[in-house]
């Protein structure tokens, strides 16, 4: 098994040799292709595990969805199921069960997990702050981009939000020193503010991206944001392509509902990431709209992945999840394929969920894809 | 850098210890009559005239505050002016500090108005802005954002109000760099502050005919922190049955916010969130250059202000547009109780924006700011 695990990278990349086979593989002109890369070909049909958690609420019937789509695609996949809840605490598996299965499987999918406001037996920290500290899923990622079809405020939006996501306000150090009186610290630190920030222009780098903003709040938190910005400014020389501006959160939430097209790559410290991540979800059409990726570093060539959908029955967000997660793979033309039955479904605009202005159910929505990729 | 830490601690701890709840929640109530209350030299009736103070500001300030001083005058309003300079001085001590005079004439009015302070972008500095609120204890950020009609944006139907508490949260300006690499900031959260400006946001509810409080957290992650603001907020809501509560997460409230703002009414949260949330609803109705805010403190001072920036690219241009410190103006006239002559300002400020003949270039008139102010003016008087 382990070794399989190791070829996943080597075994991706054949794939993109033999990406034609995928498109159309009825088509005589495939078969030479097919000829030249025969030997790959055959272990491209090996079997990917997935790390697979259904999460809360709507969570589990979305998760069906992806799998219902990703088999009728093909895709050779397979679901490592695992029940992770801090509702059902009984029920769920253990955090070194959660962890251990994406450390194998090293890319999964997870719907949302709800957690409730206030923890049990003091516990501070939630079960997803578990999962990202445990598997040190360092940066999240969010790509808003405006789906033709949908009736928006704003039109022509395409940035990426780029987050922290292991230290910050979410540091869970807290302590009521005297009754009435609670300290909460905000944890910065050199070495994980340089390590996003390699990250977001790694990745920009990767997607072709021209500008990168950092978000910060330093003209109050002079030396916790401060060193976030130094950072950011430190490892933008090592870019010089790519430009590096920095901008004040609440201006930044400011500008992101009057002028959002103004933003290419967007990174943050863990809160503000937050903040503007929703934000700016709710400008292309809410939660149900747009899927969430996380990496962990880990030698930085196999990051693991976690599609996080946000809730509401609108399968869109986690398909779009598999669309990222098979693209992550290289999978590319599976990719493409989901993606183009996507964004047809919802350009023709008959067939809406309710919380994009329809009034179709989940199942009529993932029926009218279905039949695309059929 | 321990001192202050200590210092600042004590002084929380000791408001919050030896103040018990009933005493500050009468302090503020109707700010007015109780100014009026304390302070024996105005007598009671509501034409009486006023001092107030006037802190021109950097930059467009001069301007700007000029031109709301013609507005009010044209409208009759029986202020009287006190205008002073708070670019710190150098104090004995060798600090930088607020001029005596200047936090006197505060102290003895109670009510100023305040145009744009330019913050030195550097180290070691405190904010002036910071400054002056700790020095009035100005415990809550009130920003009403309502939208303008003439003035398109994507948004329509915007009318809620922000409350913010001001003195502490993640502004408490406590950091320090535990080892190189390494730093700490702490957010201080006090059940003595939260339920302040929980209980003004109810109280504000009330007066203002508002029909929801929304308490805006992020207990999901700080648990202990957010969690206590959040009974806080729970607490003074079961004392207010009369005005609907609910509570929301700060992400989700972003969220929904540029889906649907007229879902909110009045939010009230933590330092941090109410200065994001309070921006971003800036933006739905055009900008800062649109939004009145007032900053409300314990027994009854008030400091009301135009929270956009200097914009030293067209000081002194005539080219500012002075309307976020005229509806600044119009709430500091509703909290003293001249209703009335708010109303008429505000009524011809909207108008000459609906009109959209007479217009300052952010709005994308072609108008100097007296041009503007005149025309106001003359829809004072013509009504």
């Amino acid at each position: 098994m382990a070794s399989t695990l190791r070829n996943i990278r080597p075994l991706t990349n054949t794939l993109r040799h033999a990406k034609l086979n995928f498109v159309s593989s009825n088509n005589a002109a495939v078969a030479v292709s097919l000829c030249v890369e025969d030997v790959q070909h055959s272990d491209i049909l090996d079997i990917l595990s997935l790390s697979f958690v259904p999460g809360d609420g709507v969570g589990p019937e979305l998760m069906l969805c992806v799998r219902e789509v990703f088999n009728t695609l093909g895709a050779p996949v397979e679901f490592d199921e695992i029940l992770a809840s801090e509702l059902l605490p009984g029920r769920s598996s253990s955090l070194t069960d959660i962890v251990a299965s994406f450390r194998r499987n090293r890319v999964g999918m997870k719907g949302i997990l709800t957690t409730p406001a206030i923890g049990e037996g003091g516990d501070l920290m939630s079960l997803n702050m578990k999962i990202r500290r445990a598997l040190d899923l360092y940066a999240n990622v969010v790509r808003i981009k405006t789906v033709p079809g949908l009736k928006l405020r704003h039109q022509n939006i395409d940035f990426i939000v780029i987050r922290e996501q292991t230290e910050g306000e979410y540091s869970a150090l807290e302590h009521e020193s005297v009754r009435g009186v609670v300290e909460s610290l905000k944890i910065t630190t050199y070495e994980n503010s340089k390590r996003i920030a390699k990250f977001a222009f790694d990745f920009a780098t990767k997607f072709g991206r021209k500008k990168i903003t950092a978000v910060h709040k330093a003209n109050i938190m002079k030396l916790g944001d401060g060193l976030f910005l130094e950072s950011c400014k430190e490892i933008s020389l090592l870019y010089p392509n790519i430009e590096l501006n920095t901008m004040i959160v609440d201006n930044t939430c400011m500008q992101l509902v009057s002028k959002p097209q103004q933003f290419d790559v967007l990174v943050c410290p863990n809160l503000y990431g937050n903040i503007v991540s929703n934000l700016a979800v709710g400008l292309v059409g809410g939660a149900g709209m747009v899927p969430g990726e996380s990496y962990s570093a880990d030698g930085a060539r196999h990051p693991f992945l976690t599609g996080a959908g946000r809730n509401i029955a609108n399968p869109t967000s986690m398909l779009l999840c598999g669309v990222n997660l098979l693209r992550y793979l290289n999978l590319d033309n599976l990719a493409t394929r989901l993606e183009d039955a996507l964004s047809s479904v919802i350009k023709q605009q008959k067939i809406k969920t309710r919380d994009i202005g329809g009034y179709a159910t989940q199942q009529d929505f993932l029926r009218a894809i279905l039949s695309r990729l059929g | 850098m321990s001192p202050p830490v200590t210092n600042y601690l004590g002084r929380l701890l000791h408001s919050s210890l030896c103040r018990p709840l009933a005493q500050y929640k009468r302090t503020f109530a109707t700010t007015s009559h109780l100014n009026q209350a304390s302070d024996s030299s105005s007598s009671a009736t509501e034409n009486t005239t006023r001092t107030v103070t006037l802190i021109p500001g950097d930059g467009i300030g001069p301007e700007i505050s000029h031109s709301v001083q013609k507005i009010f005058e044209a409208a009759g309003v029986p202020l009287n002016w006190e205008s002073v300079d708070v670019t710190p001085v150098k104090a004995a001590n060798g600090k930088f500090q607020i001029p005596r005079k200047a936090i006197e004439s505060v102290t003895r009015n109670r009510i100023g108005l305040k145009g744009p302070l330019a913050t030195p972008v550097g180290k070691g500095h405190q904010s002036l802005n910071l400054a002056l609120r700790k020095q009035f204890n100005l415990f809550a950020n009130v920003r009403p954002c309502k939208t303008l009609e003439g003035y398109q944006t994507p948004y329509s139907n915007v009318d809620l109000v922000t409350i913010r508490e001001n003195t502490e949260g993640e502004y408490s300006g406590i950091e320090h760099t535990i080892v190189p690499g390494v730093v700490q900031s702490i957010k201080l959260i006090t059940e003595h502050a939260s339920s302040r400006v929980a209980e003004y946001a109810f109280l504000y509810a009330k007066q203002h005919k508002r029909e929801k409080v929304t308490a805006v957290h992020k207990a999901n992650i700080m648990r202990l922190s957010d969690g206590l603001f959040l009974r806080c907020c729970r607490d003074t809501a079961e004392r207010h049955p009369e005005v609907k509560f609910e509570e929301m997460y700060l992400d989700t409230v972003c969220l929904k916010m540029v889906q649907d703002p007229t879902l909110f009414d009045v939010l009230v949260m933590p330092n941090l969130y109410g200065d994001i949330l309070s921006d971003l609803c800036a933006g739905l109705i055009g900008g800062l250059g649109l939004t009145p805010s007032g900053n409300i403190g314990e027994g009854g001072a008030a400091i009301f202000e135009a929270v956009h920036g200097t914009a030293p690219d067209i000081a002194g241009q005539d080219k500012a547009n002075p309307t976020a410190l005229l509806l600044s103006g119009v709430m500091m006239l509703r909290h003293l109780h001249m209703a009335d002559k708010g109303e008429k300002i505000e009524k011809a400020c909207f108008d000459t924006i609906k009109d959209g003949k007479v217009l300052t270039g952010d709005l994308g008139g072609k108008s100097k700011c007296s041009e503007y102010t005149a025309e106001i003016c003359a829809r004072i008087k013509n009504s």
